[in-house]
Formats: C-alpha cells, structure tokens, sequence
C-alpha cells in the first residue's frame, strides 16, 4: 500500500538528511552483547520496519535511542546533526516519541493527565489541560486518534491506551515515532486501526520506526525494514523487493518453513470421546452448552473459533482444573469430571497431557527455574523419587536432556523460566507435556508469542506426536495454524461445536460463518461468494444466529461512546488481519468482517471481570 | 451533657487530632509518592525531643520548632536514601527510625538534663501560648454562635490552625498543580514519569522532605503547645494511629481530616470521661483509653472497606524497558 509512493519519496528524501542515523552502535551488559557495531540510517516520512526474533537486540537498539540506555560506542545523527541522548528528556527534545510495548501510563490518571504529565506548562494544572484538551480534539481529527480526554486510563481498552501513547508523543511534537511490538496486545481490528494510524502520520511527514517479529505487518506496513539477528544489524532491504520467506530466512539465520510438511493423517480408533459436556463458570454462565467430540490416534483435531466461546473452558474441564458435567472417556475408559480425582495430576495419571493457552499463568512458574518447572505435574512419578525426597540430580539431567532435544536456548537448565524467550518457554512446557509420552495432548494457543523459528519447531514437535499415533486437540484462534495442523477442524461458538469439516474440504469464508454461528449457510445466500453478501445479509444471518446467552449485554468501556465519533467507526474496524505468520493471501477477510457485525457478545463474551471502578480514587475532590 | 461540655470535649478533640492530622498529611505526601512510612512515628518522637529541648535551652518555642523540623527531616533523608537511592525496603527503614528515634531521644535528654529521660517544663516563651483570635470575647455574650466561636475555634495554638490549613493547601497541591500531578504519578507508575522525561528520584526526595517537615510540625505540636515539655514515648503511638487514619482515608486529603477528627474525638472522649457509668455496668477507664487503638485495629482490619493503596507503593523505582 504505502510502497506505490516510494520512487517519488527516493527522490525527495535523497538530498534530505535521514532522520535518524546510527553509526556503530554497540551495547553490553555485562559478557552479553546486545548491541554489536549497528548502523542504520532512516529516510524522514518513511515507515522503517526493524524485524528481528525476541532476543535480537531491537528493543535494547531502542532504548539506546530512547535514552533509558547509553550506548557503550557509536554516534547518534538526528536530522544530520549529532545528538547526545543521555535520557528521555534529551530524546524528547530530539523530536523522539516511543511507544512502549508495555504502557508507560497512570493507571488511574485520566486520558488527559497523561498526556501532559512531564510537559506540563507551568505550576499549574488548568491552562495545561485546556491546551492538551485543545490539542487532542486536533490531532483526534487528524489521524483518527479518537480517545475521550475525560476517560480514566484503566477503564480503556488496550486499542485506546496505545492511542493515548501514541498522542503522548505527538503532544510532545515528536517527529520520529518508535513503536515497539504495537501489535502484541491488539486485536486483529485494533491493529488493522493502528496502521491506519501510522499511515496518516506517514503522510504528515512523520517518521516511524516500528519494530516487530511479525512478518505480515512488515509486508503490509513499512516502507523499508531493517532485519536483526544476535545483535547484529544483517540487512536492510526495500520491503517492495523482499518477501516474508526472505525476511524469515535472514531474521532466523536459515531457511525456514512458513507452511509445515506434514503426510496424510493415518487416523486410528477413538482415544478420547467426549459426550455432551457441560460447564458452568463461577459467575454461573454456562460456558460449555454440551460438547461432544472425540479424537482418533494419529491425528489433530483443531478447535477454531473466536476468542470466548468456550474453547478455554473445553481445555480447562479436559485438563481437570474446571469441573463439568458429560463424560469424557479414555481409551473407552470414564473419567471422573468432579471431586477428588478430577485435577491436573489425575489427568495426567489418565494419559492426559496439557500445553495450556497461557503459559504464563498455567503452564510456568516463572521465578522457578527450568528443571523445576520440567517436573510440575509430574514430580510425584516413582522414577524420580530418592526415599521421601525428590532426586533432584536425575532431575536436572533429565531436564538437561530433554532441553537439548528440544532445542530450548539456552540449554540452561538453572536458569529460570522468566529470562527465556516467549518460544523457548513454550519449548519447555512442550517438553515437559510430550516426553511424558501421553496418550492425549491438549494444545492451547501453542504459537502466541512465540519466534517464527520455534513456531516451525513446534509445529513440527506436534506433528511428530500425531505421527506416533497420539490424539492431538489442538485449541487455535489463528485460522492459519488451525488450517496448517489439523487433520479435522470443529468450529466452537458460543458453547457449542456448530460443525466439523475436513481441512481440504472447507474454505475460511465457510468456518468464519461457522464461527460467527451460521450453520445454515443456504439459507443465509452465501454458499459461493461471501464477499457478494450486503452488509445487510449478513447482519441478518448474524441476527439469525443463535442467541448468545450471556446474562448481561457487555457494557462498553464507558469512554466507548464518547472515543468513537463517527459512528461507522465499529464497522471500519472490521476487516481484520490474521497476526502472526504471512501465508498466501486471503481470498477473503469475511471472517473478521462477520464477528465484527454479531452481536458483540459472540465476538468477545466478557469473561474478564469489568473494569474496576472505584471513581473515588482519582476523586480530585478528595 | 450539656452544650457547654460538649464544646469542651470538641475543643479538646481538636487540639487532640492536630498532630494526627499533621502526621497524617506527612504520610499521604510520602506516600502518594510511593515511599511508604511507618517512620512517622519515631520522626514525631525526635522531633518532640528537640523542639522541647531546644525550647526549654534557649527559651524560644520558634527555634525548637525550627530543631523539631531538622531532626524530622534528617530522619526524613535518612528514609529517603535508605530506600530511594538505594532502594532498600521502606517497612524495614521505617522500623528502623522508629527505634533509633525512641533509644536517642531519651539518651539524650538523660544525657543533657538528667530529669529520668524527660526536659524540663516549659515555660513562658518556650511553648506555644493560645491564640485568641479577633473578636472572640466580644462574640462570648452571643448564645450558640459566641460559645462556639470562642471556645471552640479561638483559643488554640498556632500550630492548630496550621495544620487545619495544610488540609485544602495539600488537596490543591495534589490536584492542581503539576507538582501535585507527577507526586501522584510518581507513586502509582513510576516508569511513566521516567519516561516522561522527569525525575523520578527528585520527585520522591521532595515527597520526602514535606513528609519530614509535616512530622517535624506534628512532633513540635506534642511537645510544646499540647504538653509542655518532652516526655518518654510521648507519641503513644500517635504515628501508627495517623498511618491508620491514612488508610481509612484511602489518601485523600479532606478525608484525612474526618478520619483524624475522629480518633481526636475518641481521645478527648477517653480522656474526659474517665469511667463510663452505664448501670448495669461500668465501662473501665482502660477500656477508655485502648478505644482510639482498637478502633485503628479494626479499621486496619478492612472495616473501612477497599482501601487501594498508590500502586507502586512501597517499590523502589529500577529503571527497565
């Protein structure tokens, strides 16, 4: 998209100074170097992609430029003139803004009190806010930065509390914008809604570095990217004369696989049957509206769905650490769903084994270190029993083993869980759950997070297993991992499993009705062509769907309302983009289209608790 | 009881929550900032010493004030290295103030006047003479109006109306000014003000340094306007008391006032009616006198319901990305 205007940028920006230009960067702490003898020179109006696996030494590059560190040798150039960037100040005055892949925001502090925290006018609060109040209904206008001043941060969506980063650093009248890993915590929609974003700044002549490991949004985004490894700068290509398997390759070191290889499934008897489950949550809404599936030896059964419809509640009952009514048979052989023998160890007694969906909060401890966590769930096996106490030595081998066959960097097994990568993490609860040898093994989210070389690792690891004959219930919201995996795909709304289709049988526009929970795709008109559907038709077949009973209409965020002003802005959201890895392109974005137009409840069912209020704490009257 | 003992046991329930209420603005600025202080107590203690001390050598109540408000701050900065610069942990800290404060104290008074750990009365000059404020016993003969005027509002010392004055002066500071604006930021996300371009470290010290000053006023008030000279733990507690009136507040300034109004008012009534006669029963003048503390105990207990506490309270600030 933005790349149709480059030739014309050449040749205005050649005579101009880059807006950024490092020369021989380099950064250590301590025996790591993390910064090796960088340089990079950023045209001015460009958007410059900076691509690189976690680990790489992007983020450590930033906060060079950022001022939070200071760079142990090299020059900085801004606009061609020298700059010393000893803090965050310097930079700001630099005409630097950085948005940080953690908000830098008060919590409780309104939309506006942010904005002008550290550069407020004078002694007093009121004129300052009176001009950011002004200055925000501008820029509001000018790059569909909509957030309503008024609003306190913490009842605000992440979508809206990176607009208010992002406004932070125009108020400062930055030129030079640095997003690091912006799209992280958005949805697809939110996302899609940030470029368009970015892509107005571009053309005001704003300069934007935005760093990422997603390949997509580089393709999609940036005019140029930059591609890091170990702390080296190894390229920097126009994106108009690259592609995402280039990009992989010289981000990864080697050639790496966007598509996994796998052979026809070989499927065997049933292994896990699962008849009418039901589960009810704590806040007594039923999650689970009697499922029934089952999964054969030898194959992966992928679970599609949008986010909230129960997939998490389906892992949470087969794992054991959410009860459920149903039953669930192993080898033909009943499970108990309630009591005392219903919990992690007892499924994992069963044959069960469980890559949960949040690794952080599931299947990590992470102050622990990787050999402890390598036997969580597992440390009552006999093998590993020395008279009452654990054997740890045999442990720390076997973990040490385990962590060489799957590849975890580094093979450390002292370290703790929180200093690995996100795709190193994920490598460890791999290991842990599949060198058990389970019969069964629940997958969750396996790829959120993760390196696009571990992603191909573990792709292949789960695989591998499903070649062994084991049965594989994969769990999904990437469409594009859902379709490269599995050998049957369920899609899930709403509690209910509303179809099963065979990968090569089925299309995306087919399981995105089916995830917006249309089965009766006659009758919505769509069979061919969901693109030829009217906004209407499918609001229709979306009204059609079945009602999701949700006990209360999901309040918007209060500042909901106020933010968006124009009121197509719900719809302009829509077509969303899948995350994480490019693949060929969509002959459709309906999918995300259509969640968009349900009835909101479907998209995202509140399972998170609403957002705190206590109105008081920020009471200026207090 | 009749009005006029009510005006009294009111009167006394003013003078009773002023060093509370001073204490406990000290705590809200520190710890509003993020530096929590259960030191408040031991930098009233010094701070009653020296003021008493300083008074009771030279005379002058304003020099022993202006001793109390060093003592205070150095302890103050003694907290503020401890756990700003070097990040150490602010409970330990505070704790640690809290005995230094009552061992030295009485060390030193033993060692100056040899009266078994105390100062001498003060007298005169050396302590803070009520205040009458203009027109109030002209206003005395006026039912209602008068009695409440002159005896209630008029008639205390200076250091009363200082702090009843502190109370809309700190909500202005927190709410309308930029000062007030990163001292809030600076204790709920650190890393935005960091990143923000502010210092993060200048800020809390500032904090501190109020903290210091407030506690110095709090300690002065004790030692030579309530009572006249300093005494052996003379604080009883009054800085946990004020730690508690802060929570009970959830920080908030006016509320701060209302929670320190009333254990002033729990006090003056422990103090004025010694035994409660109910008939059937007499309630104990021990009773009388535990009631302000089991009243902290149950309001510490999570009576007051959800008091949340500034989020980055208690961390030391490490700069990341």
């Amino acid at each position: 998209m933005s790349n149709a205007d480059t030739p014309e940028a050449d040749l205005l920006t050649d005579a101009v100074a880059p807006a950024i230009q490092l020369k021989g960067i380099s950064k250590a702490f301590g025996p790591v170097q993390a910064n090796k003898n960088i340089s990079i020179s950023v045209k001015p109006g460009t958007i410059h992609g900076i691509i690189g696996e976690n680990g790489a030494g992007k983020s450590t590059l930033m906060s060079i430029l950022y001022g939070f560190y200071k760079a142990d040798s090299g020059q900085i150039l801004i606009n061609g003139a020298e700059t010393q960037i000893p803090d965050s100040q310097a930079a700001i005055r630099a005409g630097i803004g950085m948005v940080f892949q953690h908000f830098k925001l008060v919590q409780n502090f309104t939309v506006l009190e942010n904005i002008i925290l550290g550069a407020e006018d004078g002694p007093l609060l009121r004129p300052s806010l009176n001009k950011a109040r002004g200055v925000l209904k501008q820029l509001a206008e000018e790059y569909e930065l909509n957030v309503d001043p008024d609003a306190v941060v913490e009842h605000l969506d992440v979508g809206h509390q990176q607009r208010v980063e992002i406004l932070k650093a125009l108020y400062r009248q930055a030129d030079i914008l640095i997003l690091d890993e912006p799209t992280g915590v958005l949805t697809p929609a939110e996302a899609d809604h940030l470029f368009r974003i970015l892509e107005n700044l571009r053309k005001e002549g704003k300069t934007i570095i935005l760093i990422t490991h997603k390949l997509r949004e580089i393709m999609d985004a940036t005019d140029t990217v930059s591609v890091m490894r170990r702390g080296e700068m190894t390229a920097t290509v126009q994106t108009s004369e690259t592609s995402p398997e280039r990009l992989a390759e010289m981000m990864v070191g080697r050639k790496v696989l966007l598509q996994v290889k796998k052979t026809p499934a070989e499927p065997a008897g049933p292994i896990l049957e699962v008849e009418n489950l039901r589960h009810v949550d704590e806040q007594g809404v039923e999650r689970l509206k009697g499922i029934s599936l089952d999964v054969r030896g030898g194959e992966i059964l992928g679970i599609a769905g949008v986010a909230g419809n129960g997939q998490s509640d389906l892992l949470e009952v087969l794992g054991g650490y959410a009860e459920g009514t149903g039953t669930i048979r192993v080898r033909g052989k009943e499970i108990d769903l309630t009591g005392r023998h219903s919990d992690g160890q007892s499924r994992r007694a069963d044959g069960i084994a469980h890559v949960p969906e949040d690794r952080h909060r599931e299947g990590l401890i992470m102050p622990f270190t990787a050999w402890e966590n390598m036997i969580f769930g597992y440390h009552r096996d006999p093998g590993i029993q020395s008279g009452p106490l654990m054997d740890n030595a045999a442990i720390k081998t076997e973990a040490a083993a385990k962590m060489e066959r799957f590849d975890v960097r580094p093979p450390d097994p002292r370290l703790a869980a929180r200093n690995f990568s996100g795709g190193n993490q994920q490598k460890i609860v791999l290991a842990r759950e599949i060198e058990r040898n389970p019969d069964i093994l629940l997958v969750g989210q396996p790829t959120r997070g993760v390196d696009i070389g571990a992603i191909e690792f573990i792709h292949q690891q789960i695989i591998r297993l499903r070649d062994e004959g084991k049965a594989i219930l994969l769990v999904s919201v990437e469409l594009d991992e859902i379709f490269s995996l599995s050998d049957r795909i369920a899609v899930m709304f709403d509690g209910r499993i509303m179809g099963e289709r065979v990968p090569s049988e089925t299309n995306e526009q087919e399981l995105g009705l089916l995830m917006a929970g249309i089965t009766d795709t006659a009758h919505a008109h769509v069979p061919a062509s969901p693109m030829a559907m009217s906004e209407a038709e499918l609001q229709k077949a979306a009204v059609e769907a079945p009602e999701p009973t949700t006990p209360e209409p999901p309040a918007p965020p209060p500042s909901e309302a106020a933010s968006d002003t124009q009121p197509s802005a719900k719809a302009k959201d829509a077509p969303g983009k899948s995350k994480d890895h490019q693949e060929k392109p969509r002959p459709s974005e309906s999918v995300a289209s259509l969640s968009a137009t349900l009835p909101q409840s479907t998209a995202s069912v509140p399972r998170q608790p609403p957002p705190r209020q206590d109105p008081q704490e920020s009471d200026p009257n207090g | 009881m009749d009005f006029l003992t009510t005006l009294q046991v009111l009167d006394s329930a003013i003078r009773l929550a002023t060093p509370l209420l001073l204490a406990c603005l000290a705590g809200l600025f520190s710890e509003r900032a993020g530096i929590l202080d259960i030191g408040l107590e031991g930098k009233m203690l010094a701070a009653a010493f020296f003021s008493a001390a300083t008074a009771s050598i030279t005379g002058d109540v304003w020099l022993g004030l202006g001793a109390g408000i060093v003592a205070s701050m150095a302890l103050s900065l003694v907290h503020g290295l401890a756990s700003i610069t070097f990040r150490g942990n602010q409970l330990i800290s505070g704790v640690a103030i809290n005995f230094l404060a009552a061992g030295l104290t009485v060390l030193i008074a033993q060692a100056w006047f040899s009266q078994g750990g105390r100062t001498p009365s003060l007298i005169g000059t050396g302590r803070f003479e009520p205040l009458t404020l203009p027109g109030a016993e002209m206003l005395t003969g006026i039912p209602l109006v008068g009695p409440i005027y002159s005896e209630l509002i008029s008639g205390h010392s200076i250091l009363v109306y200082v702090a009843f004055l502190m109370v809309p002066l700190t909500w202005w500071l927190l709410f309308r000014t930029r000062f007030g604006l990163r001292l809030r930021a600076v204790g709920e996300a650190p890393e935005a003000v960091d990143t923000a371009g502010v210092s993060v470290v200048g800020v809390r010290y500032v904090a501190v340094c109020i903290c210091g000053i407030l506690c110095g006023l709090a300690g002065a008030y004790l030692a030579t306007a309530l009572q006249a000279g300093f005494v052996k733990d003379m604080t009883a507690g009054r800085g946990f008391i004020a730690l508690a009136a802060l929570i009970f507040a959830k920080w908030r300034p006016w509320h701060a006032l209302y929670a320190c109004l009333l254990f002033g008012l729990l006090q003056a009534v422990a103090l004025r009616y010694q035994n409660i006669d109910l008939g059937a029963f007499v309630v104990p003048v021990q009773f009388m006198d535990a009631l302000p503390y089991i009243l902290t105990v149950v309001i510490l207990a999570g009576f007051v319901g959800k008091a949340i506490p500034p989020r980055a309270g208690g961390q030391p600030y490490v700069k990341e990305s």
